[in-house]
């Protein structure tokens, strides 16, 4: 058993490996897509892995390889199961014979995600087995034994890691890499797959009947466990598990929940064994409500008695204070500290030479007075450039848009919304604009790649997840043939022929699309293109500071002066800004 | 009880911290020791600060808590300044003599942080100030300044000398193994002269 220093991400995918997964789909998102990401990049690959177009897409084409008997793996972040939960829902009455497991990786603290949305409710609610790691060694060890757990009992597994497992690190024992793939064989059965009034009543019965074993075989599993030590306990779930271990004093009982359903009887045998239950969980009180059910003399404490934060993510000292709450000493009193006040803050940036940045300065120079919905992306980060009005969820841009447009609000709308997210889920959204005849802009932000997320390939980039060529789509027939008559592609980094193209947008009614369109300079970097770096002419530059607002991390004051900084990737766009004519291509003053 | 050695590492979006980490974690591995660590991604690496935790020894959560850090590596000045607070009264920190001036203060015509006034705020600290440019540029490459960093710090870092070279020789990328080691051996002996 070999053991080797990974991010809990790549034990996860190295587990799919051992279990010897046949199909692996999913959409890129912040906590999950290393998972997909390394599986698409091993060298014999005996597996079919794909990068689909939303989550929903991923979440089908994973089911129907598990139909055909396959075992199949399906990735997304949390709110990537929301778009999933359609087929989700009904997943768990047709079932499936290869194993299916359902990775939805969840983010305390929102790190990087629009919400705090627990899976586990999820799982609650399709009434599906949900496993949920508590370090990186489990992650790996239940990933691996989920496929035969979906087996057993025909039914997907949703597998539930949070960001400090995703994106944490850890010597991780390994087993070997499978080498038993199975032929995929559809064996038609309608009372089955085809989910009509009929067929979906009885197969809904078959569900809930399993429920009880299930239940069962999740705490011979050793998924859910406890030790009894005294009159008093803590019930933990998740990372928060692992953060209480290392405060917990010894007279004090633990169980760890790690699987649901939980057994009830199994929770009521424990908790009636105590005086006083603190429960200890990420997110939604998933298991305090469980707790909460079977007890009957148990003093429960967590979250619904104020004593535990609902929000954000925890840490051995939100652990510890709980503990001190519930009248628990921890056995480590950590200092009370506090940040340095008044440092700079040093957010996340839009990259120097980033052709969002030229689109958005564009933008709010023509629609001064303009309404700016956003979406999910690297241009989120536009909010710093006053660009960004609203974001909600993927491919809401549009129909965000729509809405305030249709809705009498007689100021401009102008929504940006980024290659990948269009075709996740903004195509309906331009469809549906153009046959309700709203009157809005709509600029495609192209920069050839899912980039935020760690630069995967979709459709637009012309190879897929494998590396291999994929068919070449075109945005621009994309929006013609959802009815968009004014489509204009432009290169952002020609910001007088950017700005014109919005000045004859804003002449125009109906949905106008301005696609901008420009490899992410992260890619284009990697793939040796090279641009020479600018400087400013300390004789020429007047300190005005329009360089200044256009936001740009090359760009540094000092004194009265602007400098560009080794940062610089040659956009060449500040040159255009600059009034006095002072930035130049370095070496051509 | 507090079994593990936590080393804070803090940097700039692109500066490297994750690979200093890595190096930290595979020496971890050679020793035959158990490791935690901890990492920024996603929609806080663009440019933004960011942290990396390492827990030598650990064997439970990746997250150090502030005041208990056993050692600090910062790459540049006021990412030092920010996290500071992850150090008891009085701990070690190590510091790249540095400063990226967020383009925050600029758009928010914030007052320009300066290296004396970052450095005057650190100096109840046990502080290693190290010019990680110039000894990444005589090791060949200025790219190679968190490798410097890691080997300025590797004395106050319970791991031997040699693993840690090992781990730098498998980490990096292997056209880059020579600069690389030779980056690491010049931050171990200007580590060892201290504050310069």
């Amino acid at each position: 058993m070999a053991v080797r220093y990974l991010l809990g991400n790549e034990g996860i995918a190295h587990a799919c490996l051992e279990a010897n997964v046949d199909f692996a789909s999913g959409y890129p998102g912040t906590p999950s897509s290393e998972v997909i990401d390394i599986l698409r990049v091993q060298e014999d690959r005996p597996f079919t892995v794909e990068w689909s177009t939303n989550e929903k897409v991923a979440f089908e084409n994973a089911l129907a390889a598990a139909w055909c008997g396959l075992r199949a793996l399906c990735t997304m972040k949390h709110v990537g199961l929301n778009v999933a939960a359609d087929p989700l829902m009904t997943s768990a009455y047709t079932g499936v014979t290869g194993g299916f497991v359902v990775l939805s990786a969840d983010d305390p603290f929102a790190h990087s995600s629009q919400n705090e949305q627990d899976t586990r409710r999820y799982a609650h609610f399709a009434r599906l087995p949900c496993l949920d790691p508590s370090s990186v060694q489990e992650a790996h060890d239940m990933l691996r034994d989920a496929f035969a757990l979906s087996e057993e009992f025909g039914l997907p597994v949703i597998f539930r890691p949070t960001t400090r497992i995703c994106h944490s690190k850890s010597d991780v024992a390994l087993g070997e890499i499978g080498t038993e793939h199975r032929t995929a064989a559809f064996h038609r059965d309608p009372r089955q797959y085809v989910v009509i009034p009929a067929h979906t009543r009885v197969l809904h019965k078959k569900l809930n009947e399993k429920q009880e074993a299930l239940k069962e075989r999740l705490v011979e599993l050793g998924y859910n466990r406890h030790a009894v030590r005294g009159r008093t306990a803590v019930i933990a779930s998740g990372v928060a598990a692992a953060y209480v271990q290392e405060v917990l004093p010894d007279d004090v009982s633990l169980a760890i929940v790690g699987a649901y359903p939980i057994d009830e009887e199994w929770l009521r045998e424990f908790v009636d064994r105590h005086e006083k239950v603190l429960v200890l969980e990420e997110l939604s009180p998933v298991v305090e409500e469980a707790v909460r059910q079977v007890a009957t003399r148990t003093e429960v404490v967590g979250k619904l008695t104020g004593t535990v934060p609902y929000e954000g993510e925890f840490t051995p000292a939100t652990v510890a204070a709980a503990l001190a709450w519930a009248g628990i000493a921890p056995t480590i009193a950590f200092p009370a500290v506090a940040p340095v006040q008044g440092v700079p803050p040093r957010p996340p940036i839009l990259c120097a030479g980033c052709m969002h940045r030229p689109t958005f300065y564009a933008m709010k120079k023509v629609f001064r007075d303009g309404i700016f919905p956003s979406d999910i992306g690297c241009y989120t980060l536009g909010l710093q450039l006053g660009a960004v009005d609203t974001t909600i969820c993927m491919g809401a841009s549009i129909t965000v848009g729509s809405g305030i447009a249709r809705s009498g609000e007689t100021h401009p709308v102008v929504s940006t919304i980024g290659d990948s997210t269009f075709l996740h889920t903004g195509i309906p959204g331009l469809l549906n604009a153009v046959y309700n005849d709203a009157d809005m802009v709509v600029v495609i932000l192209d920069n050839r790649i899912t980039a935020m997320t760690g630069h995967q390939p979709n459709p637009n980039t012309g190879v897929t997840a494998t590396g291999e060529e994929s068919t070449p789509i075109s945005l621009e027939a994309i929006c013609r043939s959802c009815g968009v008559s004014w489509v204009e592609t432009v290169d952002p980094y020609d910001l007088p022929l950017l700005l014109d193209t919005f000045r004859r947008a804003k002449e125009r009614r109906g949905v106008r699309v301005i696609i901008a369109k420009q490899p992410c300079v992260i890619t284009a970097r990697r793939s040796g293109i090279k641009r020479k770096a600018y400087a400013v002419d300390p004789e020429r530059c007047t300190g005005c500071g329009v360089c200044r607002s256009f936001g740009c991390p090359a760009i540094a004051f000092s004194e009265k002066n602007a400098t560009i900084t080794d940062l610089c990737a040659g956009c060449g766009v500040c040159a255009d800004i600059c009034p006095s004519g002072a930035i130049g291509m370095e070496g051509r003053q | 009880m507090k079994p593990s050695f936590d080393v804070l590492i803090v940097g700039i979006g692109g500066q490297g911290t994750v690979l200093a980490s890595n190096v930290l974690g595979e020496a971890c591995i050679i020793e035959n020791r158990t490791v935690r660590s901890a990492e920024t991604h996603g929609m806080a690496q663009r440019g933004g600060s960011v942290e990396s935790h390492i827990r030598i020894d650990g064997e439970l959560g990746s997250l150090i808590v502030p005041g208990t850090a056993d050692l600090l590596i910062a790459f540049d000045l006021l990412e030092a300044l920010r996290y500071r607070h992850y150090l008891p009264a009085g701990g070690k920190l190590v510091v790249n003599r540095h400063l990226v001036v967020p383009t925050s203060v600029y758009q928010q015509n914030l007052d320009v942080p300066d290296e004396e006034s970052i450095l005057a705020a650190l100096a109840d600290l046990d502080v290693a100030c190290i010019d990680a440019a110039g000894l990444a540029a005589e090791a060949g490459s200025v790219l190679a300044q968190n490798i410097v960093m890691l080997g300025a710090a590797s004395r106050h870092i319970p791991l031997r000398p040699e693993t840690l070279e090992e781990a730098v020789r498998r980490c990096v990328p292997k056209k880059t193994v020579e600069v690389n080691t030779a980056a690491f051996r010049l931050g171990r002996e200007a580590g060892a002269r201290g504050t310069p």
